[in-house]
């Protein structure tokens, strides 16, 4: 979203009086407003067993592979386009992954690289066809829905096949030691703190309305306390799961990539008015086309984690979990109608999706009435977002 | 509905339509005031004016667009006040308007085209076919129409689909016939045909208000003639006691003078020099344009709507898909064929449309500002924020867009104000050419003379600026030199004291050739 959204405060010159826009106002606020709630009435219910170490471990792995596939998502929705095909590449590309190490007896960088290259070409073709081409995304990726997920059940023959190397499975089983998840905590620490002094430091030098120095400590404190307390839960348990390094590592990597890199503001421009882009200089069918890429790599990273996670390729391996990211960037304040959408936002409605349905696993409430009521809180959000829009 | 022996109309009809002292305002702009008209039965009423003096303001508070209470004044049909609250009131009672543009479902037929909503149904609502073919088949003879009803709307001729709107129009039993521009699109031959229908329907006792810029055909069509002007009926009188140079002067006749900056601009180097370059995506097709445009002036681009102005702004920039013809840029020969390439050689073109081609609405106005300049503000990987604003605040500064911050999202902005970050953005790019296409369409008075100034104080520091405007007041205001467009082709040219409004009007519309497109008198050569 545009620095306007993060900092909406007015400069000193034009405006000395001017009101100041809510933090609130904000999306991503909103949705961990929306999860605290949440966390806090599951705790009730479950009598604290849903905030206990275990299960805060539990449900950080359940976001990592939704979050992954969110993270690629929101690129690809930011172009006011779709993918559907993520959860079968999913499938796909974990199973050639597995299949070259059973059939080729290949080590983990070789069979890795093949499920890589496996998102990647289908990333390719599908960006292809929908930018250049000029099929519909939605039609392109509903017969890669389709077509992959038939690929990956033809591969298999409809059989299970277990991990042969031990370290790929690790990828997704494993834990990093204690101290290794504080070094984590304190490069993040550090992280937000430089960034956000530095942010100050330029906002004065050009005249805007600087933070007070109670903001910029908000504006620190928050973040840290957040990053130290999880990191000290997840400790607390057996450590930081691998499966969240990677999903923290892609969230960072991809929020500079659509915050601070040429590429990114451009699928912000395309989603936002491609004909004004066009005029600006920008390729959108380039932008497009490597979008469907990103979003390829980060399907098969993805399908790398859940296949280690679970510990074999299955032939419905990532079912529906295209939904799931779908969602997760919607409810993270995403628009289908592109140009608007962030990259923290995505994986904060990836956490809200997974942590309803660990709360409700927990409550043991029925499946069907677990997908019944995520599918009412999606179009809730929805609409309540749209409903304050209009009346902005 | 009584049928008048067309010999009668001579004797000065039954009032129909009586419109009396309309007036309607915007934020910030008095579209309408103190409108009054009368419209007889069996008459064709021409209502003419340039691009933003009322026509459409006025044919929607007609056609209920703008409902009653929207306005002041009032008007009332055969003596009765229409106070519609919708525009199925207002076809209720009579009034039916065909727009300019054409709204036919392309994938129906003609038939459920023309009775949309209103097809002929059983009681089960299963639409009976026979009776709902026989009907169009019915509307369409008494028009003169061979259509075949069943047809799609898709496979017609843009003349055809129009006959079919008016078609639908009638059969709502209008009494009142609001065509707009309704030979914008087409050729002579469908313009002939579509005379003939009204001169039918006139004689069956219709009433049409004929909104057109061509004077020809107004002349030739219309029993009255009104002219609006700047929100206000000029002059309203029957057609002999008008001639074209009494219309021209009406419609143009204004001063706005102290609006524009004080002329004067020497001519530099040439900066843009174009030869017979063929104008894609216009309508009239295979016209090859050749102009040049000088460093330190204004040039002005005018015509009527559908001249092929916009289009070659477009092909000049290479949004537009090139199909021949030469661009130099400061005597050198470029290859123009996309955007990038044009921006890469200095020139730069604020659109017509900001909200649809200008502007990221949902974006802050520094991203807006930097976004055709983002390679040169950004490392060799990384964008820098601090850097962006910094170059853009200059601009934002000096162009004195009104906003609490440069990072306030471009939606929030007035038109006027969204026109100055467009502007910003292609000053930031460093162009030495500036395509303007309509640079002040829809914007108030105030910011109007301020990107006046703009563009004057643009021209000055060595600029070469090409300005399209349908507003002629503006482009004998700004521009140092005219190119007059018509039918995708240059029309004639005129130069400084030579230009004056009812001349380009004259060569626009195509009314007399007493201007003939010679080369201008340039001293500064």
């Amino acid at each position: 979203m545009t620095t306007a959204r993060i900092s909406p405060i007015p400069s000193r010159p034009a405006a000395p009086a001017a009101r100041r826009v809510p933090l609130v106002s904000s999306r991503s606020f909103v949705i961990v407003l929306a999860l605290l709630g949440m966390w806090a009435i599951f705790a009730y219910l479950t009598h604290g067993t849903f905030l206990s170490a275990r299960n805060i471990s539990n449900l950080s792995r359940q976001t990592a592979v939704t979050g992954i596939l969110a993270i690629g998502m929101v690129m690809i929705i930011v172009t006011a386009n779709i993918d559907l095909s993520v959860g079968s590449l999913v499938g796909l590309s974990g199973l050639v992954s597995v299949l070259t190490q059973t059939t080729l007896h290949w080590g983990l960088l070789p069979s890795l690289a093949a499920g890589l290259l496996a998102g990647l070409a289908v990333g390719l073709l599908q960006g292809t066809l929908v930018a250049y081409l000029r099929i519909p995304s939605f039609i392109v990726t509903l017969g890669g829905l389709l077509a992959w997920r038939g690929a990956t059940k033809g591969a298999s023959g409809g059989n299970t096949f277990p991990i042969k190397v031990e370290s790929f499975r690790r990828i997704g089983q494993s834990y990093l030691s204690p101290e290794a998840g504080w070094i984590l905590a304190i490069v993040t620490v550090v992280a937000i703190a430089v960034w956000t002094i530095r942010r100050r430091g330029s906002r004065s030098s050009l005249g805007l309305a600087s933070w007070t120095p109670l903001e910029t400590a908000l504006r620190i404190i928050a973040p840290v306390l957040l990053v130290v307390g999880f990191i000290k839960a997840l400790n607390s348990y057996a450590g930081v799961p691998v499966p969240v390094v990677i999903l923290l590592f892609s969230l960072f990597a991809a929020t500079v990539v659509m915050q601070n890199t040429r590429f990114g503001r451009h699928l912000y421009a395309i989603g936002g008015n491609v004909e004004a882009a066009r005029l600006s200089g920008i390729d959108p069918r380039r932008n497009v086309l490597a979008a469907f890429c990103v979003m390829g790599a980060l399907a098969a990273v993805a399908g790398t984690v859940y296949t280690a996670r679970v510990g074999s390729a299955s032939p419905d391996a990532g079912t529906l979990l295209e939904l799931d990211a779908i969602a997760a960037c919607v409810i993270g304040g995403a628009s289908l109608a592109g140009g608007r959408g962030t990259v923290i936002g995505a994986c904060l409605g990836a956490l809200f999706m997974a942590s309803l349905d660990n709360g409700m696993s927990l409550q043991n409430v029925p499946d069907f009435i677990q997908d019944i009521v995520k599918g009412f809180i999606l179009v809730l959000a929805v609409g309540i977002d749209m409903v304050q829009r209009r009346s902005d | 509905m009584n049928v008048m022996d067309p010999a009668a109309v001579t004797v000065p009809a039954a009032i129909r339509l009586r419109v009396v002292g309309v007036g309607k305002s915007f934020p910030g702009v008095r579209a309408l005031d103190e409108v009054s008209l009368d419209v007889r039965q069996g008459e064709i009423h021409a209502l003419v004016g340039e691009n933003g003096a009322g026509k459409s303001t006025l044919m929607k508070i007609l056609s209920g667009i703008y409902p009653a209470g929207t306005f002041d004044g009032s008007f009332s049909m055969d003596g009765v006040a229409c106070l519609f609250r919708s525009v199925q009131d207002a076809s209720r009672a009579g009034f039916a308007i065909v727009h300019q543009e054409l709204s036919l479902a392309p994938e129906l037929s003609v038939a459920e085209n023309i009775f949309l909503g209103r097809e002929p149904a059983g009681f089960m609502g299963n639409i009976r076919w026979t009776e709902l073919f026989r009907q169009t088949r019915d509307l369409l003879d008494s028009l003169g129409l061979a259509l075949d009803p069943a047809r799609s709307a898709g496979s017609l001729g843009v003349g055809q689909q129009q006959m079919v709107e008016i078609a639908k129009a009638l059969s709502h039993r209008a009494h009142i016939l609001i065509l707009d521009e309704p030979t914008a699109a087409l050729t002579d031959a469908e313009s002939e045909a579509l005379f003939r229908i009204l001169a039918a329907l006139k004689s069956k006792g219709h009433s049409i208000i004929y909104i057109s810029h061509r004077l020809e055909e107004v002349f030739r069509l219309a029993d009255r003639i009104t002219v609006m002007r700047d929100g206000r009926t000029v002059r309203s009188a029957a057609t002999a006691d008008w001639n074209e140079n009494s219309v021209i002067g009406a419609m143009v006749g204004r001063d706005v003078s102290k609006l524009f900056p004080a002329g004067g601009r020497v001519a530099g180097s040439v900066a843009l020099e174009v030869r017979n370059l063929e104008v894609s995506g216009s309508l009239h097709g295979g016209s090859k344009v050749t102009l040049k445009a000088y460093h330190g002036q204004v040039l002005g681009i005018a015509g009527l709507m559908g001249a092929g102005r916009t289009e070659m702004l477009a092909t000049i920039f290479g949004a537009s898909p090139w199909r021949g013809g030469e661009i130099l840029v400061d005597g050198k020969p470029v290859t123009v064929r996309r955007p990038a390439d044009a921006i890469a050689h200095g020139i730069a073109f604020v659109t017509e449309d900001r909200k649809s081609s200008g502007l990221l609405l949902e974006q802050s106005i520094v991203r807006n500002v930097t976004l055709p300049s983002l390679r040169r503000l950004s490392g060799r990987v990384f964008t820098d924020d601090a850097r962006e604003l910094r170059a853009a605040m200059p601009l934002y500064q000096s162009m004195r867009v009104k906003a609490p911050s440069p990072l306030v999202t471009a939606a929030t902005l007035s038109g006027g104000n969204q026109q100055k970050v467009v502007l910003c953005k292609w000053l930031l790019t460093g162009p030495g050419i500036l395509l303007l296409d309509e640079p002040t369409r829809g914007i108030d008075v105030g910011a109007r003379q301020e990107i006046y100034a703009e563009i004057d104080k643009l021209a000055r520091a060595g600029m070469a600026i090409v300005m399209v405007s349908s507003d002629l007041a503006e482009v004998l205001g700004m521009a140092d030199r005219v190119l007059v467009m018509r039918d995708g082709g240059l029309a004639g040219e005129f130069t400084g004291s030579h230009a004056n409004a009812h001349d380009v009007m004259a060569c626009a519309t195509g009314i007399s050739r007493l201007q003939p497109p010679e080369p201008p008198g340039r001293e500064a050569q």
